[in-house]
This record gives structure tokens, sequence and C-alpha cells, in this order.
């Protein structure tokens, strides 16, 4: 809980922490004063820990998470999809059939061509954004205290939250992109379309600039609204609870705030998960679409 | 933002998920809706096309009924005729039979009238014969007058 902590400074910082599990090097200096006498694989305690991991550490508890909720995800659409019949659905089967005639019209209001990838890959994205979101509801404090109890120092239950996750997402949507875009129109109709327009030919560069900066935001933009809108919701949940530490009267308001803003939240996780897929459905879209 | 092998993890399990989804989750349950889609059209049609046969059959039996009712009532027309007809020759018969009758006993009448008056006359012939023994006092040899007496029941 936020009276636990030394400053709400520390109680923030603890809860943007992952759980990240990397290799040290030799002779660092680690947070309780150790140094490392040779290079160690280790949970990192505080962002310089991290930071010396470099790129080769794994933010464990959104790996466990996302996988978890995407396997979730996958569990009961499979259960519905065996069973599935043309008959009578029942509760789960028409629940799954609403989400994906939902998918289905999404899909063809915005994809034009055929393609037998982008419907389901919509749906895993909308479904597992959507649940990754949802893990924002749960009150901040809950499930990392459970784990800081069982051991565990750090724990972020809100996938998205991590840009590692969210880039995951639109990098290899990105790369799904530039495949089509080069399977569609060939290498050279590709690069056409960033050479050869807007403006006339001899302006290449200038259009191969624009083009590119537009190309390469696709991705950008994409993980970083995600992120962004999911972090930010979940620094207001943790300055939210930060009030629960003060007085009774602090802590009823927030109740209230937290109240409040969680149900507001329900419409910003859906409404997330929804741009992601219909973008990345838009995205596709253009990397099918012929230019002339 | 510290970027580290998740990314590459959440790229290799979203590919894996997306591959999933793609061939054991959309084509069972899109499958499903539209062959369900089938059936409901189906149906929609067979009972567009029975309730046209409905129709036809209403339409024929209507047909039927009103023949049926034009053979009755011929039926009954001619039936009507035949009783009036039979009736008319009942009467007929009747008619002739009465007249037969009545002329039988009338040709009775006749007879027995004129048996009667024969024995009348033969009654009053004989009584004359008594009268005329009794006014002639006499016995008359009814032999010797015979043709008197004959003539005179004649006269009678």
């Amino acid at each position: 809980m936020a009276s636990d902590y030394a400053s709400s400074g520390e109680y923030i910082k603890h809860h943007l922490q992952n759980l990240t599990y990397g290799q040290l090097p030799a002779g660092f200096e680690r947070h309780d004063g150790e140094v490392l006498a040779a290079p160690t694989w280790t949970i990192a305690h505080g962002a310089e820990e991290v930071q010396a991991m470099g790129f080769w550490s794994i933010n464990v508890d959104s790996m466990l998470f996302s996988i978890g909720l995407g396997a979730l995800f996958l569990y009961f659409f499979y259960a519905a999809a065996k069973k599935a019949t043309a008959g009578v659905p029942s509760g789960l089967q028409n629940f799954v059939e609403w989400v994906i005639e939902f998918i289905d019209n999404s899909v063809r209001g915005s994809f034009s061509h055929r393609n037998a990838m982008v419907a389901p890959l919509a749906l895993t994205v909308f479904m597992w954004v959507f649940l990754m979101n949802l893990m924002d509801l749960l009150p901040v404090d809950w499930v990392p205290y459970a784990a800081g109890m069982a051991g565990v120092p750090y724990l972020k239950i809100v996938p998205s939250t991590d840009p590692n996750v969210t880039f995951g997402l639109s990098l290899s949507v990105f790369a799904l992109v530039l495949y089509y875009s080069v399977k569609m129109k060939g290498a050279g109709g590709f690069f056409a379309e960033l050479a050869f327009q807007p403006f006339p030919k001899f302006l290449f560069p200038v259009n191969l600039l624009l083009e590119g900066v537009g190309l390469i935001a696709k991705p950008i933009s994409l993980a970083l609204r995600l992120f962004g809108n999911m972090y930010a919701g979940e620094m207001i949940f943790i300055l939210i609870a930060l009030m629960f530490g003060g007085s009774w009267i602090l802590g009823l308001f927030g109740g209230v705030l937290q109240w409040a803003w969680a149900v507001f939240h329900i419409l910003i996780i859906t409404l997330q998960a929804f741009i992601f897929m219909t973008l990345t459905i838009v995205y596709l879209d253009m990397a099918h679409a012929e230019h002339h | 933002m510290n970027f580290n092998a998740t990314l590459i993890g959440q790229s290799i399990t979203f590919v894996i998920f997306v591959w999933f989804c793609m061939k054991f989750v959309w084509p069972p349950i899109v499958n499903a809706l539209e062959a369900r889609r089938k059936q409901i059209a189906d149906g929609l049609a067979m009972a567009d096309r029975g309730r046209n046969e409905l129709e036809l059959a209403s339409r024929k039996a209507g047909d039927h009924l009103r023949d049926a009712k034009a053979q009755a009532a011929e039926v009954i027309g001619q039936a009507e005729k035949r009783a009036a007809q039979i009736i008319e020759e009942a009467k007929q018969a009747a008619r002739e039979e009465g007249d037969r009758q009545l002329a039988a006993a009338q040709g009775n009448i006749v007879q027995e009238t004129n048996r009667a008056r024969e024995a009348l006359r033969e009654q009053v012939a004989a009584l004359a014969v008594a009268g005329a023994e009794k006014i002639l006092r006499r016995e008359v040899d009814a032999k010797t007058h015979a043709d008197l007496l004959s003539q005179l029941k004649a006269e009678l």
C-alpha cells in the first residue's frame, strides 16, 4: 500500500517498474550496495539496474500476463469454435459469434481486398489488446501487493502499459505492411509509391523523405497511442491510490474518484483496442492498394 | 522507456496467436455462421414456396367447391323434375284408374239395372198372367196362349 513507502515518489516508481530479468555486468554496484564479482542473471531492482541489463533482458510480468491473457482469449474462442454449429447457438458461442460478426463487419468496411489472414489478425489484435487493457480495471495495489507478499519485488499487471508490448504488436503489423506492400506491388512498385509522389519525379528526395516519415510514423504512432493512453490511465489510478494513504476523508474521495475513473476507463480500453484493430486493418488495406 | 527482448518475445507470441486464431478459431465459427445464414435463407424460401402452394391449393379447393355446388344444384334440379314427373305420372295413372273403375262401376250399374228390369218384367208378366187368369176366371192354357203371353211380355 501507498503508506508502506518512504515517499509517494517511491510508491509511483515502484508501481511503474517491470519485473525485469536480465544479466548485470561484473563490477556493478547493486541497489543494496553489493558489488558483483562476476556477470549475474537476476531480477532488476530499480531503474539503474534495468538500464544496466541492456537489451537482452526480459520483462517477465509483461510476458506472463500478455501470454496468459492471449491464451485465455484463444482458449474460450477455440472452445466455442470446436462446438460451433449452424443450429441454435449456446451462450459462449453466441458471444463469440457476436464478437466475430463485429470484427468481420469492421474488416469488410475497411479492407477492400481478399486476404484470409486479415480478419483473424484483427480479431486477435482486438481481443488481446482489449484483455490486456482490461487488467487496468483491477485496483492497482491488489495483485502487486499480493505478489510482493509472495516474494515478487515488482509486478506490472497491465501489459499494454509496457512499450515493449505495444511496439512488439505494432512492429509485427508493420512487418506485415512491408511484406504485403512488396508482395502486391513488387519492390519497384513499392519504391515508386514512396519516391514518385506526391511531387513530380525529379523531386524524389523530397518525396522519399515525406513518404518515408509517413511510413515510419505508422508503427510508432500505433504503438505510442496505445501505450500513452494506457500508461496515462494507469498513472492516474496510481495517483488516486496515493489518496488512500491519507486521511479517511481523502481516502473516501479517492474511492469515489477511482470508481469514476474506472467507469470512464471502460470506454478508453475498448476504444483503444478498437482503434488499434481498425488502424491495423487500414494499414494493411493501404499496403494492398495499388497506386497509379 | 527501456526496450529489451520483451519486444521480440511479444512479436513471436503475437505471430503464434494470429496463426492459431487463423487456423483453429476463425474458420469453424465463420463456417457455422455461413451455414446458419444459408439455413435461414433456405427456410425463408421454403416458407415462401409453401405460402404459394397454399394459395394455389386454396384456389383449387374453391374451384372444386364451386364445381361440386353446381353439380349438386343440377342433381337437385333433375331430381325435382323427376319427382314432378313421377307425381304427374302417378296422378295420370290414378285418374285413369279412377276413370276405369268408374266406367266399370257404371257398367255394373247398367247391368244390374237391366237385370233388375228383366226380373221386374218377368214378375210383372207373371202378375199380369195371374191377373188375367183371375179376370177370366178360367184356366188359360199357357201353351195355347203362349204367343199372346210373350207378346204381352214384350210390350211391358
